[in-house]
């Protein structure tokens, strides 16, 4: 699932301080080359944005970028696709990837916090091999998993339930919470746990009334990673959850969507942004958190 | 695991004699196995009682239930509920007598994380290399007849092709996009460089499906007579008075157009890492090289790229095995026909669609085995970082 990254924790390049060192040559041929590559990869997103709010006529008829000629064309623009698309299994699969997304960001945090205290903190025989092993367990390919998981719920009957698939992604989740938090836990500092204990704290206050409230930009930054996998995952929702119209998710319905062809090509474009909304809010507002995580760590893949 | 009803029993009046019944005994701790079965049972006391709650609370099973209340039940279990139950497990343990809390405590707060690996990743590890080297529908043992065909039918050679090909292009082109933003951005305006930034780094937000629909409008053919050209790469071409292409089905270059999508996707990753590893790089450092009368070019490969060399390989590596497991865009974008099936993609289809076990395990084998040497590296990695300390 993962590699392990950088070991320098550099400040997040979104948040540059003001009197940032400025490197020379910043003329029009730096200015130029940045415009072609940000447009580049600005186009594809934005024709899709256009399409979106065009009238399913002219967008099986002509190309976005025709939109441009009557832009101020009020006939050009409409809702009517978003409108369909929310009533056509869209609404109903936004709400079941919410009911899957929370429980999976949260019960991973929760059991990886008391383990990465535990291997931050305290001493016991295993502790060693144990922490080898999830950082072993980061990088195995999610397909390992598939096979045997599948055929457990299938034998227990609980394929295509909630439940099914948050311990799924908790799991899968796992191994890099519990890294990414060992690591930020780890380097607070010794003498505050030190005093803690003197002021008669155990172990279970200590973690709740100091480690918890100070690990908060690390159970951040490994909530929005959660969050982002699992609101944009595919393969485990489609294994697990089912393709059944009543449990979909987002991006199965989106992939089912997509794979009708040419008929549903006129709400592919509004049906696309429905299921990008959430996340991109939430990854430009916590950019910051975001970013941080990147560059402490590791990614997920 | 069978063993954990008994034993969670077991340690519950054990911790209520403790401290005045004729059971206190400070010498416990001599007795290793019995401290080993203790420690076990405080592992397992904590899943095995939320196992209970989901078997017995029917409702959590039922498709059809109220979602949201599965949700906040699910929230209230997950954060509430857990929390108790670590709590109560924390207050079990310190009630035992002698050394055994100190001794118990790190496996009851261990446990419940290791018990969810076992089960969702050690386990079907071990499971799924059992299955390949089992018969499709899993009643023989075929030895390594599976990794046979795999090697020598055409269509998951085709397949490792592909992927190999993903993972040769695809993260270099990436690491190099991210560099060039990286340096660039770095000349310009903080104003415009967070905006550049954002808006490479943007994709990074949206899924690997969605990807492949904001493409669709990008590669999108239409054959003569059939109206005019809605994807933006074949109406390019005709205002040049070129054909318009068939780009996802004509192999193997359609391999190619599919990997711009993942580019597209994880240049932001590449980019943002190296951005804030070029402003580690020490000023003094630039600053000396360029007194020295080194052009922006030579400071740029001959001071900037060495510093972050390390930093580059991490990248890499990391969008190696992101590429490696690509499924969703080859799935949704051309379901892997037109020669464009990698491995990840295969397995899936001969597991969930053809209900080939054996051969599914096989391609999931193979996906493992190629990640091991990062595996193996990782911990290497972190066995000299703990040497440091």
């Amino acid at each position: 699932m993962t590699t392990v990254a950088t070991e320098e924790t550099t400040e997040p390049a979104f948040e540059l301080e003001p009197d940032k060192e400025q490197q020379p040559g910043g003329g029009f041929p730096v200015y130029l080359a940045v415009g072609i590559i940000c447009t580049l990869w600005t186009i594809p997103t934005l024709g899709l944005l256009i399409n979106s709010f065009r009238e399913a006529r002219s967008v099986r008829a002509s190309g976005w970028w025709n939109a441009f000629g009557s832009f101020f064309d009020s006939a050009t623009w409409t809702l009517d696709n978003y409108s369909t698309v929310l009533a056509e299994g869209f609404g109903n699969a936004f709400i079941n990837t919410v009911a899957v997304t929370i429980p999976s960001v949260v019960i991973p945090i929760t059991v990886a916090a008391f383990a990465a205290y535990a291997f931050a903190w305290m001493d016991f025989p295993g502790r060693n091999v144990l922490f080898v092993t999830v950082i072993g367990l980061m990088v195995v390919p999610l397909q390992m998993s598939l096979i045997p998981i599948l055929r457990i719920y299938t034998s227990l009957d609980l394929n295509g339930t909630f439940p099914s698939v948050w311990l799924a992604h908790a799991g899968f989740g796992l191994p890099l919470a519990i890294y990414l938090l060992r690591n930020y836990m780890g380097s607070l500092p010794r003498d505050i746990i030190e005093s803690a204990k003197v002021d008669g704290a155990d172990h279970f206050s200590t973690f709740t009334r100091l480690i918890i409230p100070l690990s908060v930009p690390a159970l951040a930054s490994f909530a929005i990673f959660q969050f982002l996998w699992v609101w944009n995952d595919y393969l485990v929702a489609l294994v697990f959850l089912g393709i059944e119209p009543q449990s979909r998710v987002l991006t199965v319905e989106l992939g089912d969507l997509a794979g009708r062809g040419e008929g549903a090509l006129t709400l592919l474009p509004a049906a696309a942004f429905v299921t990008m909304i959430l996340p991109l809010v939430v990854f430009f507002g916590m950019q910051r958190f975001f970013v941080r995580g990147l560059t402490a760590g590791s990614v997920k893949g | 695991m069978s063993t954990t009803p008994p034993l969670l029993e077991d340690d519950a009046p054990q911790e209520k004699q403790s401290g005045r019944g004729p059971f206190h005994d400070p010498g416990v701790d001599d007795n290793r196995l019995v401290v080993w079965a203790l420690r076990l049972a405080s592992a397992l006391a904590v899943p095995a009682v939320i196992a209970l709650f989901f078997f017995t609370v029917g409702f959590l099973k039922d498709d059809d239930g109220n979602k949201l209340l599965q949700v906040l039940v699910a929230l209230l279990v997950g954060v509430g509920g857990v929390w108790v139950l670590y709590w109560g497990m924390d207050r079990l343990v310190g009630m035992l007598p002698g050394t055994l809390p100190s001794a118990l405590r790190p496996y009851a707060f261990v446990g419940p994380a290791m018990v969810l690996l076992t089960f969702y990743l050690v386990y079907p590890v071990i499971n799924t290399t059992i299955l390949s080297l089992q018969s499709n529908s899993g009643d023989e043992f075929v030895g390594l007849d599976n990794f046979q065909t795999l090697f020598t039918e055409s269509r998951y050679l085709i397949s490792m092709r592909n992927s190999i090909l993903w993972v040769l292009v695809v993260p270099v082109v990436a690491v190099l996009i991210g560099l060039a933003m990286a340096t660039l951005a770095d000349r310009m305006s903080t104003r415009w460089e967070n905006v550049s930034k954002s808006l490479v780094f943007m994709p990074m937000a949206i899924s690997f499906v969605a990807a492949s629909v904001v493409w669709t409008f990008v590669y999108s053919f239409r054959p003569e007579g059939f109206g005019e050209q809605i994807g933006l790469l074949n109406a390019l071409r005709g205002a040049f008075d070129l054909d318009p292409i068939l780009w996802l089905q004509q192999a193997p270059e359609n391999n190619l157009y599919l990997m711009v999508i993942l580019v597209w996707l994880q240049t932001g990753f590449a980019m943002v890492i190296l951005s804030s590893a070029i402003k580690g790089v020490p000023g003094e450092l630039l600053e000396a090289a360029r007194i020295d009368g080194a052009n922006e070019w030579q400071v740029f490969t001959k001071v900037i790229v060495p510093s972050i060399a390390t930093t580059m390989v991490v990248v890499w590596t990391t969008i190696v095995i992101t590429t490696w497991k690509v499924f969703d865009i080859v799935w949704v974008n051309t379901g892997g026909d037109f020669d464009t099936s990698v491995v990840a993609e295969l397995m899936v289809t001969e597991f969930f669609v053809n209900r080939a076990n054996g051969i599914g395990a096989a391609l999931a084998v193979v996906l493992f085995i190629a990640v091991v040497p990062i595996l193996v590296l990782n911990i290497k990695r972190f066995r000299e970082q703990e040497d440091l300390r």
